[in-house]
């Protein structure tokens, strides 16, 4: 595992790409948030964790829903709480600061040494929500007008965000960040994926399936194409039904672990079969 | 320096504004680049590019300007070249970015040494040269990874498509974001995403957000007795009506249109959402189905649907004069029309100021006189992503009349 003055060089799980270690090193160094976007399954959410653990520093995950507000990330001000205490005279409810609650945005600017804080699918919240957040990033610092304070990061945390562009994002937050879109990997890289994860899968049979994975993603008009997890979910399952090799490329066993839709399992099938391939088991 | 780069940038169509140049330049000051040419590229992308839908067009940027070196480290007498490039050669930005560019640029020059910035380079560079290990100054020493040596084999290895031995040139001139430019597809997923954009809200949805301030109000005036007071949620009320022509000439882009289509229904996003078909241009008719064979008279847009629908018509307006303007001008034998076409045309864009008129054939095809004319009616954008983008920002800005009358 890399040591932290040397910067990030992927960690023992995470296989990340010489431009994409270059990048997360520039953005750590300049302390500006990085906007990750892919396909899924392309390690965008794992980045966040892979870095956290090369350089040993705590990580925040903040997991943006469609109902989910910029303030959430801040803090929360628990005014039901408070009212509700309200009514019993045993509690003292003239400390605003005991109710109010701060988001992961306000727990990593507060942490006591640089963290990572990973904004996992920020496409999934309001087409405004980036915006919302523009100053807060920007500055690292917020206030609560409540207790009139202001929380400013100690150390300006390493932010991660994540995109699947469900939603594109606005132009201003996009143009205060540094941008990256991870390629789907080739051949090459994900054998190594496929190595650390499962470093005692004989490399014949891993080789092997890679190959055919390839050639079913390139299938047109799949409507969800396999990704990396499903491909590690198929190499387990080979592994463990001690399929034979040969069996892989004549067969396909364990279909339904690459294509989880119905539609892409007939499509394949049909068109497999009209290509003169083998008997195909969907299960 | 490298100026000339922000805008042959800009020449191919990557939106890099000045700010993001200027915090390229700090970045590139500050130390944070290796000289060669591949941190440069994906760096630099970075830095500039903020979706891959113009990594295409960096690309061919990124060819054009550094097409020439071929060896790593960069050649310095280039480099130099570059470094010392001032302000010739502008193409178009207009006034205002030009003044905030010149103004950019000597903050930057106040604040920064020039040519300290410049001799350290210069110093960097020979560095690297020398050391001939494409190494980084500032990162540990020069990338070698855990992995051994991933990235720095002999044979070039490509890690995950992104490869670091081959000269970043070449990968440039690989062109593999070419299928992610937005001026080329318009798939169903890119269309929903744009049509998202299509909304307007207002509080009709259930009640279920508190209402703090109304809550601590009846609260008080019970006398401490907690009363919650719940709000509507708010929802998109766009009213969405879609016109899609089906004439012979639109056939070249039925696929097209038909992906248009299946991403507005797709979307269950708007209050409602209708369809018409129409033959060439609009007539006392419009149909509800592709073939044009059941008729819903135009009159009943008017008298269904408030003015408050916003309207989408799709084709190529391109068409016979007599076609938009003459009595019986339809081309259907069959169709006989008392009222031309223009007029029927007018009288939408009058009931409906909300609407724009998509364009399938290229900008560089609409100098003809039937489109000039309907895109005087009816705002007309290509029916790409970025057009479908200004379309829908048309429509949720404020209305304009028709400019014919
Ligand atoms: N570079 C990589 N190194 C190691 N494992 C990887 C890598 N990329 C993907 N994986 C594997 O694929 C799985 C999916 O990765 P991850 O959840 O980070 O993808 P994602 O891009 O966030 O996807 P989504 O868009 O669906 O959220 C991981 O759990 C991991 O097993
Ligand atoms: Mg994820």
């Amino acid at each position: 595992m890399a040591q932290s003055g040397q910067g990030y060089k992927g960690s023992d799980d995470y296989i990340a790409s010489k431009p994409l270690m270059e990048i997360v090193n520039v953005t750590i160094a300049l302390g500006k948030p990085l906007v990750i976007k892919g396909e899924p399954g392309t390690g965008k959410t794992l980045l966040a964790h892979s870095i956290s653990r090369a350089l040993n520093k705590k990580l925040f995950i903040w997991n943006v829903k469609s109902t989910t507000k910029a303030r959430d990330g801040l803090y929360v001000y628990d005014t039901i709480q408070r009212l509700n205490d309200a009514r019993f005279k045993d509690k003292d409810i003239s400390d605003i600061r005991q109710y109010i609650k701060l988001g992961k945005l306000g727990q990593a600017f507060m942490a006591d040494e640089k963290v990572v804080l990973l904004i996992d699918e920020i496409d999934k919240a309001d087409v405004e929500f980036p915006n919302d957040l523009l100053n807060e990033l920007d500055e690292m610092s917020f206030h609560i007008p409540e207790l009139d304070e202001e929380v400013t990061a100690k150390h300006r945390p390493v932010v991660i965000i994540t995109s699947n562009s469900e939603k594109e994002l606005p132009d201003a937050f996009l143009r205060r960040c540094i941008f990256h879109y991870i390629e789907f990997p080739d051949e090459e890289m994900m054998e190594r994926i496929v190595k650390v994860h499962y470093p005692d899968i004989e490399m014949k049979l891993v080789r092997e399936a890679i190959k055919r994975f390839y050639w079913i993603r390139g299938v047109d008009g799949l409507r969800k194409k396999p990704s990396t997890s499903e491909l590690l979910d198929w190499i387990k399952a080979l592994a463990l039904g001690g399929v034979n090799v040969e069996k892989i490329s004549a067969e396909i066993p364990f279909l339904g672990t690459l294509l989880k839709n119905e539609l892409d399992t007939g499509r394949f099938v049909r068109l497999s079969s009209a290509q003169g391939g083998g008997i195909f088991k969907r299960r | 320096m490298f100026t000339d780069f922000f805008y042959l940038l800009r020449q191919k169509g990557v939106p890099v504004t000045v700010t993001e140049w200027v915090s390229f330049m700090e970045a590139l000051h500050g130390g944070y680049f290796q000289s060669n040419l591949n941190h440069l590229y994906y760096i630099g992308r970075a830095f500039l590019v903020k979706s891959e839908a113009y990594y295409d067009m960096f690309d061919l940027a990124f060819q054009e300007y550094f097409g020439g070196i071929k060896t790593e480290p960069l050649e310095l007498e280039r480099v130099m070249d570059w470094l010392e490039n001032p302000l010739n050669r502008l193409p178009k930005l207009s006034p205002e970015e030009m003044a905030e560019f010149q103004k950019k640029l000597e903050e930057f020059r106040k604040e920064h040494d020039m040519d300290e910035l410049m001799r350290q380079f210069r110093e960097r560079l020979k560095e690297q040269k020398e050391r001939h290990d494409g190494g980084g100054k500032w990162i540990g020493t020069g990338g070698v990874s855990p992995f051994g040596a991933y990235g720095y084999h002999p044979g070039g290895i490509r890690v995950g498509g992104e490869s670091w031995m081959q000269s970043a040139a070449k990968v440039a001139g690989e062109r593999r974001f070419r299928n992610y430019r937005n001026d080329l597809i318009l798939d169903v997923r890119q269309t929903k995403m744009a049509l998202k954009k299509l909304r307007e809200l207002k509080r009709e949805g259930a009640q279920e957000e508190l209402d703090i301030p109304e809550t601590v109000d009846k609260t008080a005036k019970e006398g401490g007795e907690i009363e919650l007071v719940f709000n509507r949620s708010r929802e998109n009320t766009v009213r969405l009506i879609l016109l899609m022509d089906t004439g012979g000439s639109m056939l070249p882009y039925t696929e097209l249109c038909e992906r248009l289509f299946s991403a507005a229904s797709q979307m269950e996003h708007f209050k409602e959402f209708r369809y018409y078909f129409f033959h060439n241009c609009i007539y006392q008719d419009v149909y509800e189905d592709i073939g044009n064979y059941k008729r819903v008279p135009t009159e009943k847009l008017f008298s269904q649907f408030h003015k408050g629908y916003k309207v989408v018509l799709v084709g190529d307006a391109r068409m016979a004069y007599s076609e938009l303007f003459d009595i019986n001008g339809c081309i259907d034998y069959f169709y006989t029309n008392d009222r031309p076409a223009i007029e029927w045309l007018i009288r939408i864009k009058e009931h409906f100021p909300h609407s724009v008129w998509l364009n399938p054939t290229h900008s560089n095809f609409w100098g003809h006189y039937t489109v000039d004319t309907v895109g005087k009616i009816f705002p007309m954008f290509e029916l790409t992503i970025d057009g479908l983008k200004d379309a829908i920002k048309t429509l949720t800005s404020k209305a304009k009349p028709a400019m014919v009358a």
